[in-house]
């Protein structure tokens, strides 16, 4: 029978923790400033300054937000199990009278809000810059965007979470979440790319779609282009994308098997 | 008989090939201060962590309190249980009092007793004080405080004197008499066997995963059968003590640091003592018996 107080002090003492250090400060200012920038500066190419179209700069946002969240969060998470283990608290801690799977979702929540909050309020700071230039249309999918933004912190959260379970030393899960940005940052759309691209499309183009889906980061860039009609176009997914796959609740559910799978499978192992 | 509070029967931990704990039969009576002692590598800490269910056993099953300290009623097995780690390591951005008021929320204790814990180990003065600003002695009365919270019944303390001076190891063992006087049971592990020999009311020696021998001080100093020193002060020489214990089985006479050493089997002491009391010369005459370390070291040979 899960005790949810316990996992309620874990996670109030994690996401204590991270507004202690202000780590939250740090990391919502940063959204804010790169949300405000783009925002604004985000056309100058084109001879531009100034706020354009939300659609915009969601779509510029996506790309930014792409590569720093999952980095964020995969830092934030690295070492939460491993770190304990190596600074020698973890024993403590399992003396406590808390299971496994208490003390795993107790830290992975606590890291989540503090993530979240900053995500929110870095985001959500920007959108109430820009609040006066949004109809209601443009705030509803600024706020979809915000969400999709804290889930995907929490699909590469939990990932990071299962690394720390399964790594022997801090070093080591750090090394590991770097890897595991690399490859779902970088590395994985140049594969499939290169795959699609080896094959001249004749062979895979059918299920490139569904490849997308193991990926979260993939899965976190569809779900926002495919919620604006503007930025579909713009990227050309619509002719590559089908439309049954689409849909906002379908993305938004994988991301949360995103989040389960890795959470589930760092229980197993911290259960062995 | 007295009530067991830890009973192990049969408990082996194997790593691959090596046995860590191989066998372990044992024992531990509610309210008494139990040792654990043994080289490096004797099994002890393995032994540790599976009566706290930090390690699943190989073979065999270890009962606290009548329960299995990974079962059903885990958590109320755990809140009865108070452990002070060998290394400790607690989080340096809390203070002492949030250190104590997050373990007393994870065990279900009251946080209002947090202070008095806190007072108890002598850092009350630093309750609000970050425990990065603490020395190695204050994180170890910390950790002390920690594994108080919620009046546990059985506390497992892994090298609690660590870090502390000699004051603060009087005030810990002046604790632990006051905690054993309120029937809590306390099992500690030590390689400083001169804190603990005059201290602990029984004690297991364990060596290559078992237990080699068990019980208190003395009789583990009568199983193993050292010589006795007899220290004798005065003027009397050395002849003179050799003339007086002629015919007994005495091991060695010494003069050193301007008194004599007599040492000799166990069995000839009261036989001894009767004759030298009556060397007018002899003005002091004490027996001492083999320190823990003898009896450690003897039972190693």
């Amino acid at each position: 029978m899960i005790e949810f107080a316990q996992i309620g002090t874990i996670a109030g003492k994690e996401f204590r923790d991270r507004i202690r250090n202000r780590w939250v400060l740090a990391i919502a200012v940063v959204f804010a400033a790169f949300a405000l920038v783009i925002a604004y500066f985000g056309s100058a190419q084109q001879g531009a300054v100034g706020f354009r179209s939300i659609e915009i700069t969601i779509a510029s946002l996506v790309s930014l937000v792409i590569y720093l969240i999952p980095l964020i969060a995969l830092i934030l998470g690295f070492d939460a199990i491993v770190g304990e283990r190596e600074r020698g608290s973890l024993d403590l801690l399992l003396t406590m009278p808390i299971t496994r799977l208490e003390l795993i979702l107790g830290k992975y929540l606590g890291l989540s809000a503090a993530l979240a909050l900053s995500t929110v309020a870095g985001f959500g700071l920007a959108g109430l810059a820009m609040a006066n230039q949004l109809d209601l249309y443009a705030l509803l999918n600024y706020s979809g965007f915000i969400l999709s933004s804290v889930l995907l912190g929490m699909t590469f959260l939990s990932l990071a979470v299962m690394i720390s379970v399964f790594a022997t030393d801090r070093a080591g899960a750090s090394g590991l979440a770097i890897a595991l940005w690399f490859f779902f940052v970088l590395v994985f759309d140049l594969l499939l790319l290169g795959a699609l691209v080896a094959t001249g499309g004749h062979y895979g183009g059918a299920i490139f779609p569904y490849l997308l889906l193991l990926n979260p980061a993939d899965v976190f860039r569809v779900l926002n282009i495919f919620s604006l009609e503007d930025v579909r176009t713009l990227y050309g997914m619509a002719t590559v994308f089908p439309e049954e796959l689409a849909s906002p609740w379908l993305l938004g559910g994988i991301m949360l098997l995103w989040i389960a799978a890795p959470l589930s499978i760092a229980l197993w192992r911290f259960k062995r | 008989m007295a009530n067991i509070i830890v009973k192990g029967q049969g408990v082996s931990r194997y790593f691959g090939a090596i046995r860590a704990v191989d066998g372990v039969d044992l024992d531990i009576r509610s309210g008494e201060l139990f040792g654990l002692i043994g080289h490096n590598g004797a099994g002890k800490s393995t032994l540790f962590k599976m009566m706290l269910g930090l390690l699943p056993l190989s073979s065999g099953e270890i009962n606290i309190d009548g329960e299995s300290v990974s079962g059903r009623n885990f958590r109320n097995v755990r809140r009865k249980i108070g452990y002070l780690p060998e290394n400790l390591a607690l989080y340096d951005n809390l203070t002492g009092l949030e250190t104590l008021h997050f373990f007393a929320r994870l065990k279900g204790a009251d946080v209002q007793q947090c202070a008095a814990k806190l007072e108890r180990v002598g850092l009350a003065d630093a309750a609000n004080r970050r425990v990065r600003e603490y020395s190695k002695g204050m994180r170890q009365r910390l950790g002390f405080a920690q594994a108080l919270l919620g009046e546990p019944r059985l506390l497992f303390l892994d090298e609690p004197t660590n870090g502390l001076d000699p004051e603060a190891i009087r005030e810990f063992f002046v604790i632990l008499r006051d905690l054993q006087a309120q029937g809590v049971t306390m099992i500690l592990t030590s390689h400083i066997l001169a804190d603990i020999q005059d201290r602990v009311d029984r004690l297991a020696i364990m060596k290559n995963g078992k237990i080699q021998s068990c019980g208190s001080v003395q009789a583990l100093r009568e199983t193993v059968n050292l010589p006795l020193i007899l220290e004798i002060g005065g003027t009397v020489t050395v002849d003179q003590v050799a003339q007086m214990l002629d015919g007994l089985p005495v091991a060695s006479i010494e003069a050193r640091l301007d008194r004599l050493w007599v040492k000799l089997p166990r069995e000839a002491k009261m036989q001894a003592l009767t004759r030298l009391m009556t060397i007018g010369d002899v003005q002091d005459l004490q027996v001492r018996e083999p320190s823990l370390e003898d009896v450690f070291f003897g039972l190693a040979e």
